[in-house]
């Protein structure tokens, strides 16, 4: 395991007021999330129930748990998918009940998809520069009478695309149509259009699904170096177990909409509820 | 359309085709080679051109079904009509071309405002719910406008609604529609109006307007998720292409010496969808030709009498269906391949100054 992963043992986890953890290094400043009982139902079923969660400033976070545990619809409440039915959601401090995804992406939150969702018939550059679209703005008027912002911004959205898809070495690929990379690529580019839209908290829903060894090992590293270059913190949902124990700081574990357990990779690997749920209980005698 | 190089290929080849067009049309037209019929329908060809272009932008760079052109083409038409009225009456103004160039812009506006009062209902919709209800937006503007009077009286105007009793010069007459328009549409007029639409919609398209709006038609959860405002970027294509709409319609309407509201039916809405259905959804150069050649046909057919809507039929069909045929496809494409293929192969003589541009 290469060098940037194993800086992940030295990370030193303190608990906070919310019943959780984060890196010792962002105790100073503000949680990016604070989740306080946040839970929805459908019809009856608590999907997600009383989910509290605090994530550090630059803290790599992990969210695990048995298919059907809820972790998708966390996700889908923090981005506003979902409007929760109880508890609330605070991003960088503020409080995001009533707002809808648009808003809450402006906030500072960035997703990627289980399901791929990229703008297939767009170009590869092109989806980067829709995640660029409120970064780097000019006016409908300026977009058809070509006046000079439009070449102004044009040229910044395509050299920042460029440098953006750079950190995947994907720049050569800006004039492929999405729809036609392979699978990994794919992933690989809904997180360089959830980058462009300068978030300060990544979630990355199944990043490393369909990826092989190399290709997720590859990932990992990724991920430590983005984190480290634009300073932000990371959410990750996640069934490759070596890529969630080796780069996630905290880890929450998720079943039947509760979280069962919270702590660090070697906690969580020793946790007995943890591996319950994952294997079920031996049959006494 | 991969490359922005292939781009803006495609954007030059549209243009060229159409000022190609318009000149084959003057010359043919100094010559005096074109028949009455012909000559009649080049303005009605460039208005539903723009037509198809502006229905494109809704359908197939904003991806919904709008069954309801047609209205807000008849909107800028009595629009025109009536401000054009308006201002040979009251103002004398003699010159044509300022006020054709006023009343398509008047159209245009009113036909924008009817875009934003219906866009607002309508396009918190999807799929088929929008495409009825934008279908029913449509035979309301129609019934609407046939209770609709005005009339000039000294310089102001004045409008009536279902009272026929207005006192001045009759401009609009309800169901009985527009009397006495002045016929000041030209050629000219709706080639320089193809062109601001193609300008418009291409321009729009390439732009970071355009790209949010083909974002949303891609997929809306991850446009909003990468903080696109949905309902802004449906309402600029939707207006815009209103606008355009009203614009094609105010250039019609004064093309004919009376017009009438029953016009613009149900059944001119799927016309309009019929062109940009056959030149292929999201593909402009394919609407303008299809526009052409539909609009042309069924005048040419004109000679089959009874059976000339058969015979339209048919070739529709027959399009329909060679188009979507992959063997009729890879026959087409043979030819256009070795064109292509000559091309390249001149190329390299031409281009090894130029460097590594190729």
């Amino acid at each position: 395991m290469s060098e940037v992963i194993k800086r992940r043992a030295e990370t030193r986890m303190v608990p906070v007021p919310s019943h959780s953890i984060v890196p010792e290094r962002d105790l100073g400043s503000q949680p990016v999330l604070e989740t306080h009982h946040l839970g929805i139902e459908f019809g009856g079923l608590k999907a997600v129930d009383d989910f509290n969660l605090t994530i550090g400033r630059t803290e790599i976070a992990g969210l695990i748990g048995p298919n059907g545990a809820g972790k998708t619809t966390v996700f889908n409440l923090l981005t506003k998918v979902y409007q929760p039915t109880t508890g609330t959601v605070l991003v960088n401090g503020r409080d995001t009940s009533g707002m809808n995804i648009v808003q809450a992406s402006r906030l500072g939150l960035a997703r990627t998809f289980q399901n791929i969702r990229l703008f297939s018939n767009m170009t590869v550059e092109e989806n980067v520069r829709i995640g660029l679209h409120n970064q780097i703005s000019y006016g409908m008027f300026s977009g058809i009478l070509r006046l000079p912002a439009y070449w102004k911004k044009e040229k910044q959205q395509h050299e920042q695309a460029l440098e953006l898809l750079s950190i995947f070495d994907m720049q050569d690929l800006a004039d492929v149509q999405a729809s036609s990379l392979p699978y990994g690529a794919q992933r690989r580019l809904e997180i360089v259009r959830a980058l462009a839209t300068n978030p300060s908290l990544l979630l990355l829903d199944e990043p490393a699904a369909g990826m092989n060894p190399h290709e997720t090992e590859e990932l990992m590293e990724n991920i430590i170096r983005i984190r480290d270059r634009f300073q932000i913190a990371v959410l990750l949902i996640e069934h490759d177990m070596r890529l969630v124990m080796g780069i996630c700081e905290g880890i929450c574990v998720l079943n039947y909409g509760k979280v069962i357990a919270k702590g660090t990779a070697d906690e969580i690997q020793n946790n007995p509820v943890v591996i319950e749920a994952y294997l079920g209980r031996r049959k006494e005698g | 359309m991969k490359t922005k190089r292939s781009k803006l290929i495609y954007n030059c080849v549209t243009f060229g085709i159409i000022i190609a067009a318009f000149i084959l049309m003057q010359l043919m037209l100094s010559a005096g080679s074109l028949s009455r019929t012909m000559k009649g329908q080049l303005i009605p060809i460039c208005c539903w051109i723009v037509m198809a272009v502006s229905l494109n932008l809704v359908i197939g760079i904003s991806g919904e079904l709008s069954l309801g052109h047609a209205g807000f083409m008849s909107v800028g038409a009595f629009t025109g009509i009536v401000v054009s009225g308006w201002l040979l009456n009251a103002f004398q103004m003699e010159n044509t071309l300022l006020r054709l160039v006023i009343a398509m812009a008047a159209g245009g506006l009113m036909a924008g405002l009817a875009g934003v009062v219906i866009g607002i209902p309508v396009l918190r919709l999807r799929g088929d719910y929008l495409a009825i209800v934008t279908l029913a937006f449509g035979e309301i503007i129609r019934n609407v406008l046939n209770c609709v009077y005005a009339s000039v009286e000294g310089t102001s105007l004045r409008l009536g609604f279902l009272n026929p009793n207005l006192p001045g010069t009759l401009l609009l007459n309800g169901p009985n529609g527009a009397v006495k328009v002045g016929k000041i549409a030209t050629f000219e007029a709706g080639f320089i109006l193809i062109l601001i639409t193609l300008v418009v919609v291409l321009n729009l398209v390439n732009s970071r307007s355009g790209r949010a709006i083909m974002a949303i038609r891609d997929n809306r959860i991850a446009a909003e998720s990468m903080g696109i405002p949905i309902t802004k970027y449906k309402m600029m294509a939707f207006v815009t292409s209103a606008v355009l709409a009203g614009m094609a319609g105010a250039l019609y309407g004064l093309n004919f010496s009376t017009l009438v509201p029953g016009k613009f039916k149900f059944d001119q809405s799927i016309n309009v969808l019929v062109f940009v259905v056959l030149g292929g959804i999201g593909n402009i150069l394919g609407s303008i030709i299809s526009a052409t050649v539909l609009t042309i046909l069924p005048e040419v057919l004109r000679t089959f009498a009874d059976y000339r809507m058969l015979v339209y039929a048919v070739v529709l069909i027959v399009v329909m269906i060679t188009t979507n045929n992959p063997k009729l496809q890879s026959l087409l494409r043979t030819p256009a391949q070795r064109l292509k293929q000559l091309f390249r192969r001149k190329q390299p003589a031409d281009g090894e100054k130029g460097g590594q541009a190729a």
